[in-house]
């Protein structure tokens, strides 16, 4: 579906085209593999296995749409869904606007740029493991943020979004920016490092603000960084499980669970695989919803480079 | 006396057929205070017979060690033992195959008759062959109260769940968290399961757990129950802690006037040197309905090919039952011993209440085998949303009667 | 790739170092900077301070009292069940998880992007869209065909299929990363060398890798914070012998034993999330660099 749109130039008619593309062949077999066992089989496995009543072990005993029936009644699945879509909406946002601004912020030719830089960065280098604990340690009601301003005199402060259900997604997403904003920073610069002075000088000689000019003129033109940024922020909600499992463990009650936590307690703790299966093809669905077309459009139909 | 030589032969007969030490790798999910130490007695007494305890300790309870457990079965890299409750959790294991058969350890120890319940061996049962040998019993339905909290309030200690709850506002009053709940959708269930044999009663309760009658789920028994977990939701606003053992702590140091827990619960006191009746009190059957279920460990063996291996497994299988073994481990873990031919009479005073209740026949099957991992799973996930929102009792009884209705 | 210094600038030049702008935007900066460096410096303050202080509450006080036994125990004494070994055996396990995986997932990515940026066949950008989405995929729809995958192969538990399986799940990102860096290079340089007869690996040895530096470097660092962050294949993939150390971390501070310890909690925290630290300290602006040219022709 790709090979005509690409200049043939590389491998346009030259005696030894054979025997070049396979060693090139060759050479991708283990991306080949990957792409085909591993990607295309396993998931198709899973996709196959989840309209059986398998429970500990995967068998055949075809149940039609029953663990989707039972999947969409579940008060559970449901819950998990609802916070991801407020995790994720809010974390696309403020991730694209809070990387944004300070890349902006940065690119404003200040003093300790790369001091700035490597502070909002380093969190990206540790682990949604290691940023759950200490986000939970800091938000910890008796010890953390909540003790420490009422012991400053406010006394009826109250923030515990790790005990609070009403609040527990914003304490996950408190700690999920913290790690992961610094990457899309660090991508938005890049990008308004890539815009020409010359844009910035006719901006200027036609009298335009600078806010203005990062609204209509700058964002306009980095389209694709904030593409990137984007799919980058998507795939990275749609894993959400690690901040999770060491921040909060899904609770108090069911108040911060989430769908691939729900496939993993299916297949593994609940002992049925059917169920567990059927809820990661849910959320393999919606992966392939968002992503196909834009894959399609970046890598399929489109010169690269 | 005789039926403990007959096992004393029968571990050195087959102790003499494993020629050299064989290091085994034991997965559990022991790692609280009490539990370690409990677990360390059986590392102790399978390194003196000269072979290697491996321990696989796998932290955060068995919903997380379970899958760790059953993936590696299922990969094709099984440990030499592993921990799992009575019950079902390795049903399709033994089913498919993968689990090492025990019965001519089990008939040369005697397993048959010594092993009281007998049920804790019909769990391990499949075609008259038994694929698990149980090590300790564990109840749920104990209520451990704090004497200094009562202390602090001016109020005699309860003897019972009413007058427990009836207790509470002094307990407010005087700013001490009347119940303290690990934010766990198992101990949220154990509490549950708790109330409702103290409620409803051991008819009710068997009706609906062993016999899956929705019906009953429905009817007025039930509507009591959850009215009361509706009521002792309230006593527990506030308990921020995750960890059971975290809410036992509260209730060692005061802070909390009580928790419904386990009698693992006391292993906690144990390692706090803490004494029971001076310290604290425990109340089996919350004081009510003085009845406790049979759950508790048991090990499985999961299949090997090398044969030095197989014949481990098959020693440590009966070490683990030995009467020594059997004292030992269960006087640190607080558990009543699997069988009734020892002597426990150095147990604490909590445990000799178990014992007794359990020599008079006061006993009932644990959830896990009445119900499947799936069932189970499906009522802690609706206990821990109960317990951590504001839903509605009567909400609750109807999806608990709907799980139920479709409960195997 | 600009060059950060040399960039022009953006707007005018400040002339006054306390403008209502240059206060606004230090402002904002420095309030933001606390946020993030907030959790660093609680996590150092706590793993210094001994129990008896850490109950008496502000977790942003500075340790009344420094103590490093808190190091000590999360490095070499916390309990999880009856083995008291702290995190050291994890920390041996990620090293040697990480160094195979490292080698194994940059030389495929490098030789794969190389093969789809100047040789592509019939079909490779199929398998490489194919593999883009596969980065995609919730890694939970792959879990049990990956038992079953590793079962087959019998590396289960061990140590060469916990690495079999970062080098799977890299390869996605890493080869886009290696395809754009290599579409980026001049094809002249590749057309001239084919007209002197080279031939696939002679290029890529010759002409391409020499180039690749940068790029490597920018593999390398995302692998290792990748791998050694890693904690879902960790805990499915390997067995208590073979934990990487999140996976330990992880045990000990869900191994309360009595009283949870805070201070060992987080010292441990800090002990895990060092090594990666470290490297994205030593490589700042080189990790900078990478992720942006990597990301933004994406």
């Amino acid at each position: 579906m790709t090979v005509a749109s690409d200049p043939p130039l590389r491998t346009a008619k030259r005696p030894s085209r054979l025997f070049k593309n396979l060693m090139a062949k060759i050479a991708s077999i283990p991306m080949i593999l990957t792409a085909l066992v591993v990607f295309v089989g396993g998931t198709t496995w899973t996709v196959v296995y989840s309209f059986t009543g398998s429970r500990m072990l995967p068998k055949t005993n075809w149940v039609g749409l029953d663990q989707y029936e039972r999947l969409w009644n579940s008060d559970r699945w449901i819950i998990s869904i609802k916070n991801l879509g407020i995790y994720g909406g809010c974390s696309m946002i403020l991730t694209l606007v809070l990387g944004f601004c300070l890349a902006a912020c940065l690119d404003r030719k200040i003093r300790f740029e790369s001091a700035f830089r490597t502070i909002f960065l380093y969190p990206f280098a540790l682990s949604f493991v290691v940023t759950g604990l200490a986000w939970q340690w800091i938000l910890n009601p008796e010890f953390g943020l909540q003790s420490v301003v009422r012991g400053w005199g406010w006394e009826t402060f109250t923030f515990n979004p790790i005990n609070d259900p009403d609040t527990v997604i914003f304490g996950l997403l408190i700690a999920g920016l913290w790690q992961g904003t610094g990457l899309i920073m660090c991508i938005m610069l890049a990008g308004l490092r890539g815009i020409d002075d010359d844009i910035w000088n006719a901006a200027k000689v036609d009298g335009i603000g600078t806010v203005k000019t990062y609204v209509v003129v700058i964002i306009p033109m980095m389209r694709p960084v904030f593409i990137t940024a984007l799919v980058l922020i998507a795939s990275g909600i749609i894993k959400l499980y690690d901040l999770v499992v060491a921040q909060t463990g899904g609770g108090p009650g069911l108040a911060s669970e989430v769908p691939a936590k729900y496939v993993i307690e299916f297949m593994f703790r609940a002992q049925n695989l059917g169920q567990g299966f059927a809820a990661s093809t849910m959320m393999l669905l919606s992966v392939v919803i968002i992503l196909i077309p834009w894959a399609y459009l970046e890598f399929g139909g489109r010169k690269n480079g | 006396m005789k039926l403990s030589t007959k096992l004393l032969a029968a571990t050195a007969m087959i102790s003499a057929s494993a020629a050299s030490a064989v290091e085994l790798e034991v997965t559990h999910w022991w790692t609280s205070g009490g539990e370690a130490a409990a677990v360390s007695k059986f590392a102790d007494a399978w390194n003196a017979t000269g072979n290697t305890w491996l321990d696989g300790a796998i932290a955060g309870s068995g919903g997380t060690a379970r899958p760790i457990i059953i993936s590696r079965i299922i990969g094709g890299d099984p440990m030499g033992a592993t921990q799992m409750n009575h019950g079902r959790q390795a049903e399709e294991l033994i089913e498919a195959g993968m689990m090492l058969d025990l019965s001519d350890v089990a008939e040369a120890g005697g397993w048959k008759d010594i092993v009281n319940p007998s049920a804790l061996l019909d769990s391990c049962t499949l075609d008259g062959k038994i694929f698990c040998v149980p090590v300790n019993i564990h109840s749920g339905q104990w209520i451990w109260l704090s004497h200094a909290a009562y202390e602090t309030a001016g109020v005699p200690v309860p003897t019972d769940w009413n007058e427990f709850v009836a207790s509470a506002p002094k307990l407010q009053a005087a700013g001490i968290l009347p119940l303290a709940m690990g934010q766990q959708g198992w101990q949220q269930n154990l509490a549950f399961g708790a109330i409702t044999i103290a409620v409803a009663g051991t008819e009710a309760w068997r009706e609906v757990t062993v016999n899956k009658n929705a019906d009953v789920a429905r009817g007025p028994e039930y509507t009591a129950v959850f009215e009361a977990v509706a009521n002792a939701r309230e006593l527990a606003r506030g308990s921020n802690v995750q960890d059971w053992n975290q809410a036992t702590n509260m209730v060692i140091t005061g802070t909390a006037g009580a928790q419904l827990m386990g009698d693992w619960a006391q292993g906690e006191f144990a390692v706090a040197e803490q004494v029971e009746g001076v310290d604290y009190s425990c109340l089996p059957g919350l004081g009510l309905n003085e009845v406790l279920d049979t759950g508790g460990d048991a090990f499985y063996f999961p299949l090997n090919d090398d044969p030095e291996i197989t014949a481990a497994q098959k020693e440590l299988a009966a070490l683990l039952i030995s009467p020594e073994v059997q004292v030992s481990f269960n006087l640190a873990k607080g558990s009543l011993p699997v069988r009734g031919d020892i002597d426990m009479s150095s147990a604490n005073g909590c445990m000799q209440k178990g014992l007794g209740i359990l020599a008079d026949g006061g006993i009932l099957p644990s959830g896990d085998q009445a119900l499947s991992a799936d069932t189970q799973t499906q009522i802690e996930d609706l206990m821990a949303q109960f317990w951590s929102g504001d839903m509605a009792a009567a909400d609750a009884q109807e999806s608990y009667a709907e799980l139920i209705a479709n409960a195997d | 790739m600009a060059d950060i210094t040399m960039t022009g600038p953006r707007g005018p030049k400040p002339k006054k170092v306390f403008s209502r702008a240059n206060i606004f935007l230090y402002g904002t900066l420095i309030m933001v900077s606390m946020y993030y460096l907030l959790p660093l410096y609680v996590m150092v303050v706590t793993s210094l301070k001994g129990m008896p202080e850490i109950r008496m509450g502000n977790v942003f006080g500075p340790p009344m009292e420094i103590t490093f036994e808190p190091w000590v125990k999360a490095w070499s004494q916390a309990c999880t069940g009856i083995n008291c070994d702290g995190l050291s055996r994890g920390f041996g396990n990620s090293v040697r998880i990480l160094i195979p995986s490292l080698l194994l997932s940059v030389t495929i990515a490098s030789i794969n992007g190389y093969a789809l940026s100047n040789w592509k066949f019939k079909g490779s950008e199929v398998f490489f869209t194919i593999l883009i989405i596969g980065a995609f995929i919730p890694y939970q729809t792959m879990l049990y065909p990956i038992v079953i995958l590793l079962r087959e192969i019998g590396l289960m538990g061990s140590i060469g299929g916990l690495v079999l399986v970062h080098t799977i799940f890299g390869m996605p990102i890493l080869t886009l990363l290696f395809r754009n860096y290599f579409a980026s290079i001049p094809e002249e340089l590749f057309k001239a060398a084919r007209v002197d007869g080279a031939g696939f690996w002679q290029i890529y040895f010759q002409i391409m890798l020499p180039m690749a530096l940068p790029i490597f470097v920018v593999a390398i660092i995302l692998q290792v914070t990748g791998i050694w962050n890693d904690f879902l294949f960790g805990v499915i993939y390997t067995k208590p012998s073979t934990y990487p150390m999140t996976v330990q971390l992880n045990n000990i501070v869900n191994s309360v034993q009595g009283i949870k310890e805070y201070n060992v909690n987080m010292a441990a925290t800090l002990l895990t999330g060092l090594v990666p630290l470290i490297i994205y300290f030593a490589s700042g602006k080189l990790f900078v660099r990478g992720i942006a040219a990597g990301a933004v022709k994406g």
